[in-house]
């Protein structure tokens, strides 16, 4: 199981790495941690992903707020809300039937082709993890050359997140 | 009016109403200390950058306000660490202030160059590298608030050498502290309070257990008369040791690993824990399996992150201790508690029987017998510093205390060398108080060159040296656990009142019981420091101290000391 949290901080030199220092001296065992400008000037929004059969997100939490720097945390794990990773997939595809193929998945999965290469297509995807690890399954058979993901950002449904 | 950055760091200081800062100069840093004598502010030539951290802490400690430490960059800065980091294991408010190489010099391996807030990130609760002057006064009242608010701890501010050079115009802050994500909660939720008044209201046989929380929040008042309504022994931790007077009847004493047999028999078969400013550290519950198995527990601390972090409770309140207690008192019922209290009284009395201090004389100086000859010299009435080991426990066994910021011990960390820095910062806090710093022979030895602060400050700090030639508390595990194996705990010795004599402090031998008492007489005749040597039983049962907890038991599994009658 995991648990997201979304955590406003401070947009000050040196932030992340004590977050990442935090998670490091207390042993939190992370899936992944993505950070990024919000509407707000001088603030920075972190979205955490936290193994929780390992980790108590709630833990996480607490120990968050001891930092200065954090103004706000909030578990969205039980809201609803909307949680999105983006992935750029680098798939063999050297032509014939092979390049159809994919394309025809690319399509299935509403994912896009963002470079087309001789050997190769480089694919954007955006959705929840299950869907990419999903895409990242089925391209596999073809070789995938490179991968990378964003890791997760979350947003509550609705009202916005207080902060 | 246009200040330097050097001038702004004093001028600060003074509004935040510091009389006294412990440091070292050096390169980085010698340009704030130029313009220090302007403004009338002591500073004490320490020898060990490490030593001005301890001193820092101990004056924070015997005071209640925050202690500071300057040192300059690089080694200067990396010798604070121990100090630091001592400071946040024990909540301690203390405020540093580094020298830090030319901003455009940062990242270049300059000389003296280390990146200090990188390093002292895990262990202050905030720090700061200031680039700007302008940002330089807002940033120490910033610092000084986040080091003595909420939970208290060390904060560090790195000061380039051309910030503390560079003027600005000086308008001295007023406004109120804003912090987006700094606000320390005061009030418990009341549903909570509700929830832990009804398990007070039904509780049998109820145990407090007081930590330095009750101290930092100023709660002794509040905690006597939580204890007195409804009839609650209090136990102690170690750094505890001052929330509670020890000589009230309700007191238990010390809890945990050297703890009384009666009080961790008393936590074990409580059906009520009351955690005030506690948090359940290791040497205070021995192993979790099995911790007073039949009790409900309530919590109540001013940092979040304690509550259910090692021990899961029923009622975990977040808040300011007095606070809290104030918002409980109404609504908690008067009791008696007899049976239990009888009870305890029994388990007592067997615990007294065992007593080292209740034995006939065999020759042998034990270190109960100095440490209580004290108690009874200084009527219970001295500040306490001590070092850390075997001395550290029978201090905080036979020095009973009634007195608020009294007992001044490295709990958390454990650092060998903090007694006499420490209570060389006790004394500038407390220059009215006699103050005792108690070491062993291992520990004095990490700081013993601050001998010479003491001298050149003149400061009439006592040092008892208990010496058992052994690095004692290591020894008594390979005793009672490494069959006797003595590796590596072993020291050869210098002739202590002599290296002592060549400081010019007067210094005395103790090896019996009636030395003892004559040697701490004449030197609390002298005006000065001064230094006594007891050398105590080395090994065995009057070397050991009893009774303990072994690693990996329950509470109530304690070695006790062997029954002779």
């Amino acid at each position: 199981m995991h648990s997201t949290l979304i955590a406003l901080v401070e947009d000050k030199p040196g932030v992340l790495n004590r977050v990442a220092s935090l998670f490091r001296r207390r042993a939190f065992n992370i899936e992944s941690l993505t950070v990024g400008h919000t509407e707000q000037l001088g603030v920075s929004r972190m979205t955490i992903v936290v193994d929780s059969s390992r980790t108590d997100a709630e833990k996480v939490s607490q120990n968050l707020y001891k930092l200065v720097n954090v103004i706000h945390v909030e578990d969205v794990t039980e809201q609803p809300s909307v949680m999105r990773d983006l992935a750029l997939i680098k798939v063999r595809a050297n032509g014939g039937g092979t390049r159809a193929e994919v394309l025809q998945i690319v399509e299935t999965f509403r994912a896009r082709v963002v470079d087309v290469g001789l050997t190769s297509l480089m694919i954007e995807v955006t959705g929840t993890d299950e869907k990419i690890s999903g895409l990242v399954d089925v391209l596999r058979p073809y070789g995938i050359v490179e991968m990378v993901r964003t890791g997760r950002v979350a947003m509550a449904r609705g009202a916005s997140t207080e902060g | 009016m246009k200040k330097s950055g050097a001038e702004i760091v004093w001028e600060m200081f003074k509004r935040e109403g510091v009389d006294v800062v412990f440091g070292i100069p050096g390169g980085a840093i010698m340009h704030t200390y130029h313009p220090r004598q302007s403004y009338g502010i002591h500073h004490v030539l320490m020898r060990h950058e490490q030593c001005a951290a301890h001193a820092a802490d101990g004056y924070a400690r015997a005071s209640g306000k925050v202690g500071v430490a300057i040192a300059t960059s690089g080694p200067g800065a990396t010798n604070l660490v121990t100090g630091i980091a001592t400071a946040a294991m024990d909540s301690s408010p203390i405020v540093c202030i580094t020298g830090q190489v030319h901003t455009f010099l940062i990242g270049t391996d300059a000389f003296q160059e280390i990146d200090i807030t990188g390093i002292t990130l895990p262990i202050t609760k905030h720090n700061y590298l200031v680039t700007d002057v302008a940002d330089l006064a807002h940033t120490i009242r910033e610092a000084f608030y986040i080091a003595r608010s909420g939970r208290p701890g060390p904060v560090l501010i790195d000061l380039p050498k051309d910030v503390q050079i560079a003027e600005t115009e000086f308008v001295p802050p007023t406004e109120e502290i804003s912090l987006p994500g700094y606000s320390p909660q005061d009030t418990g939720d009341p549903e909570l309070v509700r929830e832990a008044a009804n398990l007070v209201n039904k509780a049998q046989r109820p145990v407090i257990l007081a930590g330095q929380g009750v101290m930092m929040s100023g709660a002794m008042q509040q905690l006597r008369e939580f204890a007195e309504k409804t009839q609650t022994p209090v136990a102690l931790t170690l750094l505890g040791k001052g929330g509670f007077p020890e000589s009230h009847p309700l007191a238990l004493g010390m809890m945990g690993m050297h703890g009384e047999a009666f009080v961790n028999r008393a936590i074990q078969e409580a059906d009520l824990l009351l955690a005030f400013g506690m948090r359940f550290d290791d040497r205070v519950t021995g192993t979790l399996q099995g911790y007073s198995p039949d009790a409900r527990r309530i919590h109540i601390d001013a940092d979040a992150a304690e509550l259910n972090k090692v021990v899961a409770v029923d009622v975990p309140i977040l808040g300011d201790l007095r606070t809290v207690l104030t918002q409980l008192m109404p609504r908690i019922e008067q009791r008696t508690h007899t049976d239990w209290i009888n009870q305890i009284e029994v388990w007592r009395g067997e615990s007294n029987r065992r007593d080292i201090l209740n034995r006939p004389e065999n020759g042998h100086l034990v270190a109960a017998h100095f440490v209580n000859e004290i108690w009874e010299a200084t009527e219970g009435q001295a500040i306490i510093v001590t070092d850390v080991g075997q001395h550290q426990m029978w201090s905080a066994q036979y020095y009973l205390n009634d007195l608020p910021n009294s007992v001044i011990t490295s709990g958390g960390l454990g650092t060998m060398g903090f007694g006499l820095p420490a209570a060389i910062g006790a004394k500038f806090a407390q220059p009215d108080r006699e103050v005792w710093a108690i070491a062993g022979d291992g520990g004095f030895q990490m700081t013993m060159h601050d001998l010479a602060t003491l001298v050149q400050e003149q400061l009439p700090v006592h040092i008892a040296l208990s010496n058992n030639n052994y690095l004692g508390m290591v020894r008594q595990w390979q005793e009672l656990f490494y069959d006797k194996h003595y590796e590596a705990t072993r020291l050869l010795n210098p002739d202590f009142v002599k290296l002592v004599e060549a400081y010019g402090i007067p210094a005395w031998r103790a090896t019996t019981r009636s030395e003892a008492h004559d040697a701490i007489e004449q030197a609390r005749q002298h005006d000065g420091p001064t230094f006594i040597e007891f050398q105590i039983a080395e090994e065995g049962e009057d070397g050991n101290v009893y009774p303990m907890v072994p690693a990996g038991a329950a509470l109530h599994e304690m070695i006790r000391r062997p029954d002779n009658e």
